[in-house]
């Protein structure tokens, strides 16, 4: 028999099962990052702050993500409630109905304005925000101070490519373990075409004219390519076609580079004195130009949306709301520091004097997210959006293909010629293959 | 023995131990880099000498809870293999003893479904795990994992159950033993080092699936290969933290595989390739 002073305990019992029960679990698919772990680790605040929410994380590395939620979100498999995305899924997506638009459904708190217009504007599609960016990146030119000074030579705050393969020319040292210059080489689209889109960009190319016909063969694009090779070949480091990020990262904080052009975010590593030999002396300029500055920096976001197969789509709302507001760049900055803070989405992040002092590059990653415009990414009109990464469902194809290519161009088996019109022929195909072009 | 046999021995033993530290060369450096920091672990020149750490274990077992993935991968992997038996030993037994002229080509129909390419599948196994509520469940990894494994562990076990002399079947037969009686009191006794080398296979191969564990799962029934594939990033310094969890999901399979491998060679030798 049970004892009348066991029954407010049994009671107790009772109401932490139920309570368990009716508590909602989110499934978060994230990529593997340092700042979507930061995140996880200060969700438990989240979870402390609305009890009656459970989080489950499911964090991936980026291709293993995207695969994953493509296959949820195309089969309306409902396995995720949050899911992070890029500049390319959040517009196809949205508009393929995979999410819920949130641009009426935001709370009256979140400051929507604060949020910076380009990263917005990637994240949108016919005038609906489909996804609220966490995270935001352009790209920047890093250089060596010291060796820099040593040959006399002087950085601009905006430099052209003539500076660079000047630069490069100057300081290329292969006697003693230097590269005038370190740049992406590694075959893929979100590899060297990310780099190279930038540099047809600006070499007044573009990747398709208005009636989706590619543009490889013409002068702008070989102009372009021909000096990306060139400059690699000659003042590159060895092996440079199987170089990403993480490899050019490692090479220039391990002082084996004397410049290098990547995106913003290394600006922090660089500069950390525990992981770079090369942190006192690490210089910051924007991304190089040649004939315009349009699409000269790309543009990059991790953004968190919500598929339309959620089961618990309001609370998915909450958190995507509390994680990408200036309250969790706050909450980051007491936890961690400023300079660990999330970059490129909030104004109000570039108005903290704290974040300034802290993340001397700061300034400049403002500077190169605000010059980028998904909108009018190129010199010419062209019919798409997205400045390094085009916002059609072909582009990781494509993109892997012309990087391959051109990786070829690089290592010497091909001509950039041979690269280009097989570029051409091979964009050619995939396009008519997806209704795009009709001749 | 004869110094030329004695040379012969020597040398035979040598080049047996160079070919099994070239095969066990990079799990051993797996296990040698989740001892490192991430600046030696991708140092240009590689460290054999070096101040060991347990950092990356530590930083993995922080972030992720080891145990949830290695109880989902115990579960599916002895769960699959037991529903795969269950569902091969009869088919095999009737494969083996009572053939129709169409026997051996359905074998090698049943084996020829392993040559597809598991992406050529997704959708449809996609949307019926959906309908069916199946998805991020232990039970849909235990049914795709048994199915997987079924065409192999079939063809194993009718290549053991061959070798049973077909007489001593016979004679119980002719004592009036039933065909379930002649199959469990029998047949298994008798081919039961088979099974074991074939559960021991199939146990394996379970554990080590990664596109079916990755594609249907997310954060309940994630085994662990989804567990090492968290680990894995294109940004930043990641080599030995992902070193120390491949290690911490490659251990407790190793070490099975460690204790039964006489059972194991005895399978791979006798029983698929025969």
């Amino acid at each position: 028999m049970i004892r009348r002073e066991m029954l407010p305990l049994f009671g107790s019992l009772l109401l932490t099962v139920f309570s368990a029960c009716a508590q909602t679990t989110l499934t978060i698919a994230t990529v593997n990052n340092g700042d979507m772990i930061v995140m996880q680790r200060l969700a438990k605040q989240f979870e402390q702050q609305h009890p009656e929410i459970r989080l489950d994380w499911v964090i991936l590395e980026e291709k293993i993500l995207r695969e994953k939620t493509t296959t949820d979100a195309a089969a309306h498999g409902g396995q995720f409630d949050i899911v992070t995305i890029g500049p390319l899924e959040a517009p196809i997506w949205g508009r393929r109905g995979w999410l819920l638009p949130l641009e009426d459904k935001l709370s009256s708190s979140y400051d929507l304005n604060d949020l910076l217009r380009p990263m917005r504007d990637g994240a949108s599609d016919s005038g609906h925000l489909y996804a609220l960016p966490f995270y935001g990146e352009s790209s920047m030119t890093y250089y060596r101070k010291d060796l820099f000074r040593r040959a006399g030579l002087t950085m601009p705050l905006q430099p052209t490519y003539d500076d660079i393969s000047r630069f490069a020319q100057k300081l290329n040292d292969p006697a003693h373990d230097l590269s005038g210059i370190c740049l992406r080489g590694k075959p893929g689209w979100g590899e060297n075409m990310g780099y190279i889109s930038t540099v047809a960009n600006t070499f007044g190319g573009r990747w398709f004219d208005e009636s989706w016909r590619p543009q490889f063969d013409s002068p702008e694009w070989h102009a372009a390519v021909s000096y990306y090779v060139d400059l690699l070949q000659k003042y590159g480091p060895p092996g440079s076609s199987s170089n990403g990020f993480n490899e050019s990262l490692t090479l220039f904080e391990n002082g084996r580079c004397a410049m290098w052009i990547d995106a913003t975010v290394a600006a922090g590593s660089l500069s950390n004195a525990k992981q770079s030999k090369v942190a006192s002396t690490v210089g910051y300029a924007s991304a190089p130009i040649a004939t315009t500055p349009r699409g000269s920096q790309w543009l990059w976001f991790w953004a968190l949306g919500i598929p339309s197969s959620s089961k618990h789509p309001e609370a998915a709302l909450k958190f995507i709301e509390w994680a990408t507001s200036k309250e969790y760049i706050q909450l980051v900055a007491q936890t961690n520091g400023w300079e660990t803070v999330p970059p490129g989405t909030r104004e109000s992040t570039y108005k903290q004097l704290q974040y300034l002092d802290a993340a001397p590059f700061a300034g400049l990653t403002y500077r190169s997210i605000m010059a980028a415009d998904p909108l009018h990414p190129t010199e010419k009109p062209v019919p798409y959006t997205g400045v390094q990464c085009i916002v059609i469902p072909s582009f990781p194809t494509i993109g892997n293909q012309v990087g391959q290519l051109i990786a070829a161009a690089l290592v010497g088996n091909m001509s950039v010629d041979e690269a280009l019109h097989k570029a051409q022929l091979a964009t050619e195909r995939v396009e008519r293959r997806a209704g795009l072009l009709h001749q | 023995m004869s110094s030329k046999k004695l040379r012969r021995k020597l040398l035979m033993t040598a080049l047996g131990w160079a070919v099994a530290l070239v095969i066990s060369f990079p799990a051993l450096w797996l296990v040698l880099t989740s001892f490192k920091t991430e600046t030696e672990a991708i140092s240009r020149i590689p460290h054999i000498l070096f101040r060991a750490t347990l950092e990356n274990y530590v930083a993995v077992q922080e972030r992720t809870t080891y145990f949830h993935f290695a109880g989902n991968s115990v579960i599916v992997a002895i769960g699959s293999t037991i529903l795969a038996l269950a569902l091969a030993i009869p088919c095999a037994y009737a494969m083996a003893f009572m053939p129709t002229k169409r026997t051996r080509d359905t074998l090698l129909w049943m084996l020829s479904t392993k040559m597809m390419p598991s992406v050529g599948v997704l959708v449809p196994i996609y949307l019926i795990f959906r309908e069916m509520n199946l998805l991020d469940t232990r039970t849909g990894l235990l049914l795709i994992n048994a199915l997987l494994n079924l065409p192999i562990i079939v063809w194993m076990l009718y290549t053991f159950f061959k070798e049973v002399p077909r007489e001593v079947l016979e004679a119980a037969r002719m004592d009036g033993a039933s065909p379930l009686r002649e199959l469990y009191d029998l047949l298994l006794p008798l081919a039961m080092p088979g099974i074991v080398s074939t559960s021991l296979l199939a146990i394996i191969l379970a554990w080590n699936e990664a596109f079916w564990s990755l594609t249907l799962t997310a954060a309940k029934a994630a085994p662990l290969t989804a567990f090492v594939a968290s680990f894995s990033s294109p940004e930043g310094l990641f080599y030995s933290k992902l070193s120390a969890a491949s290690t911490m999901a490659i251990a407790p399979i190793v070490i099975l595989g460690w204790l039964s491998q006489k059972q194991l060679v005895r399978g791979l030798t006798f029983g698929a390739v025969k």
